[in-house]
């Protein structure tokens, strides 16, 4: 029954059995946290207050509080908003795609990757909250509800009325998707638990799931069409939020190659950003035997086929700008590169095509410390590219009187650590009190996939 | 035959030798009440007897649920309900309205399956879990066999299960 590959080296390293499995993932959730859990959670809610205390400023004062003015409209909100949406496009990839495409490296990471797309659209959804200024009406705002409720319908033409929807509906099939993953992990921690609270609780949270053949099968028919409904959804979110800019008539955004390029940026950076977590935790939590250097290695060859992706965009974008003729459109690039604003553009052109080439070594590409090094580079350059896309292409509009420079206040930078700081305490937190790898998954591939069992048979 | 919640629990520890184990037992015409496993078992369904999920086919309906209402919904409010000149253009037209159709397919189809899957499988927050074997969850493989829905005697039944490669035959009763 069984193929054993002996081209392809095993996934789990390290000899696990099923039991080991449960034992090593289980026993994070379960014993007491180690001290750098509460060095990192101290940190990251030192974030969290210091931001919320900008957030609230926003609240009470409005936006004018930030560095906008009445040429740049918007900057640091929307980069942020676009950067932490393009985050999370990796957890679906990889849950999703990776799924349909039968990937079985998936399965160590999806689970940390799926929670990472949670908590990047949790940040991304606060920034077009808090700049319609009374973010506690913002919701009602963007629903379609009837004129007795103060304002018309809403406009269904509208780019940024189609972003609600995708967004919002990213948001709610992630969370399901992955909830529907954790059920049978969090009937393994129940069926461990020693105390009568973690009992009832992930009693609760488990739904009751016995893992009868029954329920698995449709478990299996479940996950499959929610990959396959996940991956034209995380392909049309990154789309349409290229479209707020894309569908306007502004030079350096009214530009058609946008969707793809903006999804390939999302998923350069999302794997920036796994990777930049997950080695953290693999280090912690020691699960250097499911997280090997080889899903590393998969993960940064992903982000040099993006990277170049988004490599071969910018240089289209610029040859187009030439070729168009048009002379609005070829200063907004010429402005670009060689404007007040050039050294953010050369950051970007270093970060996002440069240094990433470098894992075409395969000696740095299974490097750790040249990994983790480079999934930083890899994000600040992606925050940069939004930030260049957006700012330089307002900063000189269309009347030389009105042309003026974008500088943040410390509203801007403290509502932007706001987000760090919600993105870190919840990843924290699942990191605590969640199965980090998903373990029904993993004990699935563990006969054909580990160094384990072929000494048993 | 009605049931006595009078169970025989075999035990294994291999997922191969489950799947094995299950297609010798219903060969010798015994009724299997379940298989409990921690992991999904490929082709453990075919070998009970089950049919196919007809989950794809809920996902569709609600799918097209979806389309449907998110059609509805912006043609009679921009085309109907109250019309709106916006940028000289059509009061309602197709292309528009596409991004936020595929948006509300691609929700309503989703939460509408999963639904039906938490129902059909009866999952809910506060349901008390019928555990034949605390190691299921962990890396035992269990088939439980209900006494009152077969005819043979347990003893006998407890040999065959112990045949196919069972690392413990137990018994369970619910009250």
């Amino acid at each position: 029954m069984e193929v054993v590959s002996s081209v392809r080296t095993p996934l789990i390293t390290g000899g696990k059995t099923v039991g080991d499995v449960t034992q090593d993932i289980c026993v994070r959730v379960e014993a007491k946290p180690p001290k750098s859990w509460f060095l990192a959670m101290a940190i990251s809610l030192t974030f969290l207050f210091v931001g919320l205390y900008a957030v609230f400023t926003t609240a009470w004062e409005g936006i004018g509080v930030w560095g906008l003015n009445k040429t740049v409209g918007w900057a640091w909100d929307i980069t942020n908003f676009v950067w932490w949406v393009g985050i999370g496009h990796a957890g679906t990839l990889i849950s999703a795609i990776l799924l349909l495409f039968r990937q079985k490296w998936r399965m160590s990471i999806n689970r940390a990757a799926e929670a990472m797309t949670i908590f990047a659209v949790i940040c991304a959804l606060f920034f077009p909250f808090i700049h319609m200024g009374r973010l506690w009406l913002g919701f009602y705002w963007v629903m379609p509800l009837p004129n007795t409720f103060g304002s018309l319908w809403v406009n269904f033409n509208s780019p940024l009325l189609w972003d609600v929807f995708a967004i919002s509906t990213y948001f709610t099939v992630s969370l399901v998707f992955w909830y529907i993953g954790l059920i049978p992990d969090f009937a393994t921690i129940r069926d461990r638990a020693k105390n009568k609270v973690s009992a009832v609780i992930y009693g609760a949270l488990s739904f009751g799931w016995v893992g009868s053949a029954k329920d698995w099968s449709r478990y299996e028919s479940v996950s499959l069409i929610l990959a396959g409904l996940a991956t034209p959804l995380v392909l049309s979110v990154h789309t349409i939020v290229s479209f707020d800019f894309a569908t306007s008539i502004i030079p350096g955004w009214h530009t058609t190659i946008f969707p793809p390029y903006f999804v390939s940026g999302a998923v350069f950076s999302g794997f920036a950003m796994v990777l930049t977590l997950l080695l953290i935790t693999r280090k912690v939590y020691k699960l250097e035997d499911y997280i090997s250097v080889q899903h590393i290695e998969f993960m940064n060859i992903i982000i040099i086929v993006t990277g170049s992706i988004v490599g071969i965009a910018y240089l289209t974008e610029l040859f187009i700008a030439w070729y168009s003729g048009v002379p609005a459109e070829q200063y907004a690039f010429l402005n670009r590169a060689t404007g007040p604003y050039w050294w953010a553009y050369a950051t970007m052109m270093t970060c996002n095509v440069v240094t990433p080439q470098l894992f075409w070594f395969k000696k740095i590409r299974t490097s750790l410390w040249a990994t983790f090094f480079l999934s930083i580079i890899v994000n600040i350059g992606m925050w940069f590219e939004r930030f260049v896309i957006i700012v330089t292409s307002l900063h000189r509009d269309f009347l030389p009187s009105s042309w003026a420079m974008f500088y943040p206040t410390f509203y801007d930078v403290g509502d932007y650590l706001f987000t760090f700081g919600i993105f870190f305490t919840f990843f924290f937190l699942f990191a605590k009190f969640f199965p980090v790898i998903n373990m029904a998954e993993v004990k699935s591939i563990i006969k054909s996939t580990s160094t384990s069992d072929k000494a048993l048979k | 035959m009605a049931t006595n919640n009078k169970y025989l629990v075999g035990v294994y520890g291999d997922d191969d030798i489950t799947l094995k184990a299950v297609k010798s037992i219903r060969a010798a015409n015994i009724k299997i009440h379940e298989v409990f496993s921690p992991f999904p078992i490929h082709g453990i369904d075919e070998a009970l007897g089950y049919k196919h999920s007809r989950l794809p086919k809920a996902a569709f309906m609600f799918g097209a649920l979806g389309l449907t209402l998110a059609l509805t919904m912006q043609f009679w409010m921009l085309g109907y309900d109250w019309q709106m000149i916006i940028g000289g253009k059509n009061f309602a037209s197709l292309p528009p309205f596409v991004p936020v159709s595929f948006e509300l397919t691609v929700l309503i189809s989703a939460l509408g399956m999963v639904a039906t899957f938490l129902i059909a499988s009866d999952l809910k927050p506060y349901k008390k879990p019928k555990i034949f074997d605390i190691r299921i969850t962990d890396d035992k493989h269990v088939i439980a066999i209900d006494l009152g829905q077969n005819k043979l005697a347990k003893e006998e039944i407890s040999k065959i299960v112990a045949d196919t490669g069972a690392e413990e035959v137990n018994e369970k009763s619910f009250d």
